[in-house]
Parts: structure tokens; sequence; C-alpha cells
């Protein structure tokens, strides 16, 4: 595997439309359960276990070379929110054609032509990592961080949160992200009716909620 | 930059000029400046003047709200089928520039939806002096700025003044009322931008979006050349 592939991946910068969105923070900061970095923390160590976990295996499975298909509809029976469906799959059409461009393979042009619409997210990124010779641990470990790095991001530019803080929140998870990420990678090895289908109730409610809102400046 | 990879999945990358069933895709032309300066009335006099010719949808990038897009639907210059707005999380010069991703998602399924299209406009969330459109979004883009802003700011250049392919300072009738010297603006914009265009406008009357939309025939008779 290329270490530095990863990190064209894992780059906050990748273009792949995660900027305009905030994982459920606009939401929790409106409704001030994410008000400082101690908070900020709590939120996103929930999401890391419970969505966060889930779409970090569902990413392990596609590097795996499990059926991108069938992990899209793994997706679905774990996504109850209709609106983070159609999130997902928005972020996944965008990662997808990133993907093309930086690590074209038959592999994603087959699930693009199968998904004009979008696959889900991490379904997307995990083929992606494999085209780009990435393993399980890999796209794993991406979206793991992904999944914690997009609130912290958001969370500065809607509290004005000091950067360094929200920064130091994510060190500080790093052990956490790791274990997760090992965790997502041992059950997509086991094959897709051992992924995990942890989920964050409050998550789910939060962005139907959002969803409906008519000034809102992250798009989920 | 296709990495001699054939694309032959649904959706071209970012700028090809087909689209994937081999026709011609819309000419792409991108509106930016700062706030109040007038894109969103530009976008919309453009409309009512070149629409009954050609076949044109907009994309809106507003920061937090739908207002842009609700502007053009009130003020009905196209069919609501025909505007897309882009959600752009706070940051609008990202979504048109550094990942140009949801413009593109908006762009293709414009074209899908109610193509063929000869024009895409899209305009951007107002934003600052430095903010340009991707050559992977836009063909061309037109910087509007306006009288009342300042009459500097041709002066103080920047990357949308200096390097749009059309400046367009707007709201001249404004000029007598806020001190602001047209000659002095103009002077500065050519020695910013050299050859490079520039469109004077005021849009309280109907024609006066003329010189840009003579410009806007001139790059789709380019581009379908």
């Amino acid at each position: 595997m290329s270490r530095a592939a990863l990190l064209v991946l894992a780059d906050g910068r990748f273009p792949a439309g995660g900027h305009a969105h905030s994982g459920g923070a606009e939401p929790a900061v409106a409704e001030g359960r994410i008000r400082d970095a101690d908070s900020l923390a709590s939120f996103c160590r929930g999401r890391l276990h419970t969505a966060g976990l889930t779409a970090a295996a569902l990413a392990a499975a596609a590097a795996h070379g499990v059926d991108p298909l069938a992990l899209d509809e793994a997706a679905d029976a774990r996504t109850p929110s209709p609106a983070l469906r159609a999130t997902a799959r928005k972020l996944g059409r965008q990662m997808m054609r990133a993907a093309r461009a930086t690590w074209p393979s038959p592999d994603l042009d087959a699930l693009a032509s199968a998904r004009p619409r979008g696959a889900h997210q991490p379904v997307v990124l995990g083929l992606t990592a494999r085209s780009a010779g990435l393993g399980p641990e890999d796209a794993a470990h991406c979206v793991a961080y992904e999944t914690v790095s997009g609130p912290a991001t958001a969370v500065v530019r809607l509290l004005s949160l000091d950067p360094f803080h929200a920064t130091a929140v994510l060190a500080r998870l790093a052990p956490e992200l790791d274990r997760v990420a090992e965790q997502a990678a041992e059950a997509a090895r086991r094959g897709i009716d051992a992924l995990p289908a942890a989920s964050a109730p409050l998550l789910d409610i939060t962005a139907e909620a959002h969803a409906a809102w008519p000034v809102r400046l992250f798009a989920s | 930059m296709h990495l001699g990879h054939t694309h032959d999945g649904p959706a071209a990358v970012s700028a090809d000029a087909t689209r994937p069933d081999g026709t011609r895709r819309a000419l792409r032309i991108g509106l930016g400046g700062p706030v109040g300066s007038g894109k969103t009335a530009t976008v919309a006099a453009l409309c009512r003047e070149l629409r009954d010719r050609l076949s044109i949808a907009v994309v809106t990038n507003d920061i937090y709200t739908r207002e842009d897009a609700d502007f053009l639907l009130d003020n009905a210059v196209l069919p609501p089928e025909r505007i897309q707005a882009v959600e752009t999380g706070a940051c609008p010069h990202t979504a048109i520039r550094d990942d140009i991703s949801a413009n593109l998602e908006a762009v293709e399924d414009l074209e899908d939806a109610v193509g063929p299209l000869d024009l895409i406009l899209v305009e951007s969330g107002g934003d600052n002096l430095t903010a340009t459109f991707s050559k992977g979004l836009v063909d061309a883009q037109i910087f509007v700025i306006d009288v009342a802003g300042g009459d500097d700011i041709p002066r103080k250049g920047g990357p949308g003044v200096t390097t749009a392919d059309l400046l367009v300072i707007n709201k001249t009738d404004l000029a007598p009322y806020v001190g602001s010297d047209l000659e002095r603006m103009a002077l500065d914009a050519e020695k910013q931008r050299g050859e490079l265009p520039v469109a004077f406008t005021s849009l309280t009357s109907a024609e006066g979006v003329g010189p840009v939309a003579d410009w806007v025939r001139a790059q789709l008779a380019a581009w379908t050349a």
C-alpha cells in the first residue's frame, strides 16, 4: 500500500463535497448540545462509535472486495433517516467523481454506471481506497476520521470555536479512531452479515429536522 | 487530467466539452463578486434578455438561504425546473473553486432534466475580491462589482477584478450620489486588466444589461463554432 495515497484520500481538501456538510453538528449547535470544545468532543465520540463505526465497516468491506451493490443495500438498511440516505448518496456521487479522476478503475466505472445518482458514500470511499491500492484498515481509518473531522471543522465555523481547541479534540480522539477502524476492518473480513449496525437515533432525528430548516449554513 | 482513462460511465468528470452521450454540453458562465453588487439582478436581466432565443438554466450558490434562487423564481425569469440551488457550507468560494463537486452535479442534473441547454449561468454566493471560479466548473467568468462599493475597487485589484473574462461595473446610475468617478474606475480597470473587457451597467432599465448580453452571445458563438 501507499501511505501517501492514504494521506491524499483522507485530506479534508480532497474535493468530494464534504465541506458543505456538518455531520449533524449544525442542529446540535442550534440546540445547545455542542457549545464548546468539551461538548464537541462528546458529540464526536458518540458519532464515532455509532454511525462512524457502521460507515467505517462498510468502507472497509468495499476496500476488501465485497460486492459494492450488496454493500449499498446494507448501507440503506443501516440508515433509517431518508434525509441521511439522500445525503449519503449525494456525497457518494461526489466522491465518485473525484475518485474516477484520481484513481480511475473499472470497479469505479461499474459502480458509477450501476448507481448514476450515487451509491452510499462509505461504499464509494472504500472502493476508491481499493482503486488506490489501499486496504480495509486504510478505508476504515479514512471514514472514522471524517466522521469526527467534519463536525469539528463545521463547529469552528458555526461557533467561531478556537481552531486549535477543535483540532486538539481530534488529536485526543486518535486512539479511539484507531480502535474503531480496527474493529471495522475486522468485521469487514468476516463478511457482509458481520458488519456492525450501530446507529445514533438522535442524529437520525435531528437530520430529518435539519433537512427542513429554511435557513442553514450546511447541507446536512 | 483524465490520466489516459476512458470514461464510459454516466457522468463526465468535470470540464469535458461533451456529455456522456457524445453531444456538446452547455456553455457554463460563472458570475462572482461581492455581496450586493448585483449578481442576481444581472442573472435575472440576462435570462430575460436571452431566454427567447436560448435554452438557459441557472445554478445559485446561496450562502445560507435560498434567497437568490427564490428571487429568480419570484421574478419568474425562468421556470422553476431550470433553477437549482447549491448549498455551500459557509464557504461560497470553496464551492466554486476548491471543491466544485456539488456545482458540477447541479449543472449535470439540469442538463439531464431540462436539456439540451445552450447556456448555464452559475452564480456564486456573495464573497470577497479573491473569489474566482475553477476552470473545471465554468468556461468563462464574469466578476460583478458596483460603483457604490467604492470607486477604488478596480485599483485594489485582486483575482476577480484582474482575471475575470468580463468585469461588470454595475449601478452606474448611483455614481453621482455616492461620489464615484466612473472614468477613474475605467482607467484603473484597464491598468489591472489590460485587454480584458469591462462593461458598465445600470440595471434600472430593461436594456441596461445589453453589454453583458452581447458578451455572452459572443462567448456562445465561440463555444458553438
